[in-house]
């Protein structure tokens, strides 16, 4: 039926997911992190921080399903596949995906933004939409009325999944549902959770309902549903914030420790590596680099079977660029935090002990970054998500036919200068860009309070 | 006439109660003492006079009654009057409580533009007024240095000077000499005692050292549990204690009559602020606990000459019975020493420039030379700064010797790289000094006890190779050789207080056999009963397992228990060494017995030998001659001009000075 497509970005990502999972059963058997998560467990922003983060999340899985459809099977012939490749997101907004119009429309409208020569007339007038409002046919009247309708529908519809999500588990607790809602029911902080699942639900609700018969976020210069642009952005935003990460931390980590403990010429040679990274400028060094990774990727066409493969290359590269940019900063943290660790009596007892300098390093300095290294992560990744926004908008982040928030803020540029203005893109981009790292910050504060020792003495 | 009227103070932090309603009052130019282990509620108590609570504490109930003025009812702006003008406070760490990035002279200048309405000149004037006060030469000069110019001993005189500018009538002093050397200390009790006769003005000294105690006090409330349970004029208290606590207290310090014996020790530990207490706080770890000592808090019950106390036991507390000691155990059969260390040198390099050329040196250790007898205890004594913890990580080879020579069972230590040192570390390990930093805390105690074994491959016995299992089943074994239970292994290090993490720690260096032990200071972080319990702790190990000892301390009394040997350290080198009675009793360098008169004596007697002035030198720039011509009373121009050598006085004193006699 299908032919699954696993790009390396998805893995990756999986492999990602199966380590945070693993982690988290070996952390409940740390008392002492346990303890610390339980206090991230028992925040009310954090947990509505993380319920928030949670949905990006799962959006951006299903955004990581890759596929090649099977065309229509010629008889006889070996079944052959689409050469695009979706996602199941792209599955389940097929509707959104394939009802492009001609050119710009605002949010909810029934006629495209532009005015265009009619056919059979010298007058240029504002053309009906393909799809926007469609259901309406000739008379206009009906037009909010329909909208308000569609928001009612979408608000009972997300009200009902919501409260059947309550009372699900609430039983399964064996918990009153008033009793649930009190203020500072005991446990984790589950009443915000539902509190912010609530008006998540509702926007659901409406989106479907509404996004049904028009454009929630209009349509950008090519007729694509930006609803549907935005839905795709997050999961190039969370691979940026993530994948990342995962390069610069080891990088981080081992040379942080290692100028730490060793010292000497080690400390000079990788001092010397990490002032000399960080005074090149940034974007520079990114713009170099991508654009070097750019002029192999297009030379080697045969690597790539599939447009969307060579895409992925190019944002994988990004992250590699980005990561061997950015592990400055942490290094310099951990250098300085190592410092202060090797000369605790516990690293010389070791030392009394003959135990070598790698076991010192795993054993005793390691586990006690590790607070460290886990907040510089969570606070690391909307710095980074907004960086891949910015590079995109210079023009050397992802490839132009990856939807990313850069590259839809990149062509909001014009759009702003138009005149009328085509403010929707921006502010759609803006919107979901800004919850996804207020997120992540909200929920980085409660990880660093929560492991904070001062805060919890 | 009271100037302080505390009357049933409470403090709680949430749940925790550290002040649990106390009450008492000090008259003008009295010193008050309040005495008592830490985690008493000694610190929150002085902090809640002056309202300088942090923020999770809160005052539930009492009254302060400051000059008949109620301070818990003061506004803030009233409050802060009252802080610096009216009641001064000084610190324990003086490290900490001077600003770095101010002068000297501003910092005493703002408080007096605060307190005292003095604006430019005169305020420098009067600031240097206060500096020659509190005995700091040159004070012109010292207005405009910095804190990090000026060593501990002045900072603290300083901080003295700060809180005396708004011209307190109570000054509370909260631990003023902790942090500081007994030379100084000695220097820095004398400057309080003499300002607070001179101007009238009361004293409040928070402290939980009985030596100071007896040195300062007029009157003495012990603290315990948020309460206090004894208060009495100095004379009464330590004729005759009355509470049991007090009475253990003085059965748990260490002193030559008890050598060889056990010191009494008080079970269990300081109940935590958050326990309810039905009757006396003090009943589970009493001996003379009776029914009703559970049941209803004792009150106050009024003994002759002002001597209250909260016990219900009629009269005074019977006297503990601290084992009268059996003197010198060590044998002394054995003639080749376990480590024997000969003209050590270590210099750390003192870097300037571009190219990081080395200058100069800080001589930390400057050729030290010391034996050892196997199943016997060195004490290394010597002011902080003097080298003496450098000197003991060297000899382990912790840190790598300039020079000299260092051998351990007649194995030469400095020439080995660390490979080959490897299999020798098993016979000498180290207790380090500060528990809370000693042990991993994210490490299980069983791992912790382990790793040396493992590291070392001595958990099997014979085949030299140790398996998991073996060393896992060899470690509970250990932690009850060490007085704490087999089933802890699986508890990480937070979980346990201070005195059982210094057992923890004695145990990890014992997993490997070791025949000698390093101690730095392992009871100084700790409370007087239960450093009583880890001194009884090393001396049933040093008797069932042979061990020998280089135990490197400040505190004298712990010495003259616990050390068969002596050697005092100054500067990086020994200058008296011998057996503990020839040192201790018969001193003859001139900086052994100004060292020994400094300690405050629980007796209260003072000493004819004149106190030290001054600070010790930089090792960094040591002065020529004898590096104590500067502050010795003796010197001549000959201890100017050369280093003295080595003069034998018994068969084992050696004392380097050319006055010694």
């Amino acid at each position: 039926m299908i032919q699954p497509v696993v790009l390396w970005s998805d893995a990756l990502l999986f492999v990602l997911i199966a380590a945070i999972v693993a982690l988290t059963l070996w952390a409940r058997r740390q008392d002492a992190l346990r303890a610390a998560w339980g206090r991230v467990l028992k925040d009310g922003m954090a947990m509505a921080a993380a319920t928030v983060l949670a949905v990006f999340v799962l959006i951006g899985l299903l955004d990581s399903l890759h596929y090649r459809a099977r065309l229509p099977a010629q008889p006889g012939a070996e079944a052959r596949y689409a050469v695009e490749v979706h996602s199941a997101l792209d599955a389940l907004l097929s509707d959104l995906r394939q009802r492009g119009e001609k050119t710009y429309s605002a949010p909810l409208a029934t006629h495209l933004f532009a005015r265009e020569a009619l056919e059979n007339s010298t007058q240029r007038e504002f053309p009906r939409l393909q799809h926007g409002g469609a259901h309406l046919g000739a008379d206009l009247s009906g037009h909010e009325f329909d909208i308000a309708v569609r928001v009612s529908r979408g608000c009972a519809g997300g009200l009902v999944i919501w409260l059947l999500l309550v009372s699900a588990w609430c039983r399964w607790r064996g918990v009153a549902v008033v009793e649930m809602l009190k203020v500072g029911a005991g446990g984790p902080a589950i009443r915000p959770v539902f509190l912010t699942l609530l008006p998540i639900l509702l926007l659901f609700g409406i989106a479907i309902a509404v996004g049904g018969g028009y454009h929630v976020f209009g349509t950008d210069k090519v007729g694509q549903d930006v609803l549907y642009l935005s839905l795709k952005s997050i999961r190039t935003g969370l691979l940026i914030g993530t994948l990342t990460t995962l390069v610069m931390l080891p990088l981080a980590v081992l040379l942080g420790i290692l100028a730490g403990y060793v010292g000497g010429w080690v400390d000079d040679l990788i001092q010397y590596l990490y002032t000399t990274l960080s005074s090149i400028p940034g974007v520079l060094l990114i713009a170099a680099a991508v654009l070097m990774m750019q002029v192999i990727i297009d030379t080697h066409p045969e690597w790539f079977a599939t447009s969307a493969e060579r895409a992925d290359a190019r944002l994988l590269a990004l992250c590699l660029i980005l990561g061997m940019t950015s592990w400055t900063g942490v290094a310099r943290l951990l250098r300085g935090e190592t410092l202060k660790l090797r000369e605790l009596e516990f690293v010389q007892a070791a030392q009394a002990f003959g135990v070598g300098r790698f076991a010192i390093m795993r054993r005793h300095i390691l586990p006690n970054l590790m607070h460290i290294v886990l907040i510089a992560l969570v606070m690391d990744f909307s710095g980074l998500v907004l960086a891949e926004a910015v590079l995109s908008y210079v023009g050397v982040g992802v490839d132009p036919t990856t939807i990313s928030f850069g590259t839809m803020i990149n062509t909001a540029r014009m759009e702003l200068a138009r005149e009328p203005m085509v403010w929707w893109s921006l502010a759609a981009a803006f919107s979901f860009m800004f919850a996804l790292v207020l997120a992540a910050n909200l929920f980085a504060d409660a990880v660093r309070d929560a492991f904070d020792p001062r805060a919890s003495a | 006439m009271s100037i302080l009227e505390v009357r049933d103070l409470a403090i709680h932090i949430r749940e925790a109660r550290p002040v649990d309603g106390i009450s008492f009052d000090i008259a003008a130019g009295e010193c008050f003492t309040l005495l008592g282990e830490s985690g008493c509620g000694k610190s929150m108590t002085a902090l809640g006079l002056m309202r300088l609570l942090p923020a999770a504490a809160q005052v539930v109930s009492g009254s302060v009654g400051f000059e008949g003025r109620d301070l818990l009812a003061l506004p803030e702006s009233g409050m802060r009057e009252i802080r610096g003008g009216g009641i001064g406070m000084i610190f324990q760490e003086p490290a900490t409580s001077l600003n770095p990035v101010l002068s000297v002279g501003r910092q005493i200048v703002e408080a007096l533009e605060l307190h005292a309405g003095l604006r430019g000149a005169a305020a420098r004037t009067r600031a240097a007024e206060l500096l020659d006060q509190v005995g700091i030469p040159d004070p012109r000069r010292r207005l405009d240095e910095f804190p990090f110019q000026l060593s501990g001993g002045l900072r603290q005189r300083v901080m003295i000077a700060c809180a005396l500018a708004g011209s307190p009538r109570l000054l509370i002093a909260d631990e003023p000499t902790t942090a500081l050397d007994v030379t100084i200390q000695a220097q820095v009790l004398d400057l309080l005692d003499d300002l607070r006769r001179k101007q009238d003005m009361a004293l409040l000294l928070i402290t939980h050292d009985l030596g100071v105690v007896a040195r300062m006090a007029d009157r003495i409330g012990v603290m315990y549990a948020g309460q206090l349970v004894e208060e009495a004029p100095r004379a009464a208290f330590f004729a005759q204690a009355a509470h049991p606590y007090s009475v253990r207290l003085f059965a748990a310090l260490p002193d030559a009559e008890r050598r060889g014996g056990r010191l009494a020790t008080i079970p269990g530990s300081v109940p935590a602020a958050e326990v309810r207490h039905l009757g006396c706080r003090f009943a589970d770890r009493c001996s003379e606990v009776m029914a009703e000592c559970r049941s209803a808090p004792p009150p106050w019950r009024e003994i002759v000459g002002g001597q209250r106390v909260r016990c219900f036991l009629p009269g005074a507390a019977p006297a503990v019975a601290a084992g009268v000691g059996a003197g010198d155990t060590a044998a002394h059969a054995e003639t080749r020493p376990l480590l024997s260390v000969r003209d050590l040198q270590v210099h750390f390099p003192i870097r300037r420039g571009l190219l990081q050329r080395a200058v100069g040196a800080v001589r930390a250790v400057d050729g030290m030379s010391l034996q050892l007898m196997p199943g016997r205890t060195l004490a290394l004594v010597g002011e902080s700064g003097c080298g003496k913890t450098t000197a003991g990580k060297a000899m382990l080879q912790l840190i790598r010797p300039t020079a000299g020579s260092v051998q351990l069972d007649g194995v030469e230590l400095t020439t080995r790289s660390t490979g080959e040192l490897r299999p020798l570390r098993a016979k000498m390990q180290m207790v380090f000094q500060d528990p809370f930093a000693s042990l991993n805390p994210r490490l299980r105690i069983g791992d912790i006890i382990a790793e040396g074994m493992q590291a070392l491959g001595t958990g099997g016995k014979g085949d030299g190779g140790g398996s998991d299992r073996e060393v896992a089943t060899k470690v509970g074994p250990l932690l009850e050789q060490v007085g704490l239970r087999a089933e802890m292994v699986s508890r990480y290090p937070h979980e346990f207080s201070g005195g059982q993490r210094q057992r923890i720690a004695i145990a990890r260096a014992l997993a490997v056999n070791p025949q000698l032990l390093i101690c730095d200071e392992p009871t100084s972080a700790l409370d007087v009963s239960v450093q009583a319990q880890i001194l009884n702790l090393l001396s049933d190990l040093q008797r069932d397992l042979k061990l020998a000892y280089l135990f490197i301390t400040h505190n004298i009394a712990v010495v003259d228990y616990l050390a068969h040997d002596v050697a005092v350290m100054y500067l990086g080198r020994v200058v008296e060494s011998g057996s503990a009675d020839e040192v201790l009793r018969a001193p003859r360098h001139p900086y052994t017995k100004a060292l020994l008169a400094a300690v405050p004596r629980v007796d209260g007697a003072k000493s004819e030998v004149p106190k030290l002035a001054g600070d010790m030198p930089s090792p960094a720039n040591p002065p020529p001659g004898c590096h104590f011509h500067p502050r010795c009373p003796l010197a001549d121009e000959a201890c100017r001009q050369s280093y003295p050598g080595e003069t034998r006085f018994a068969a084992t004193q050696v004392v380097r000075c050319f006055k010694a006699l």
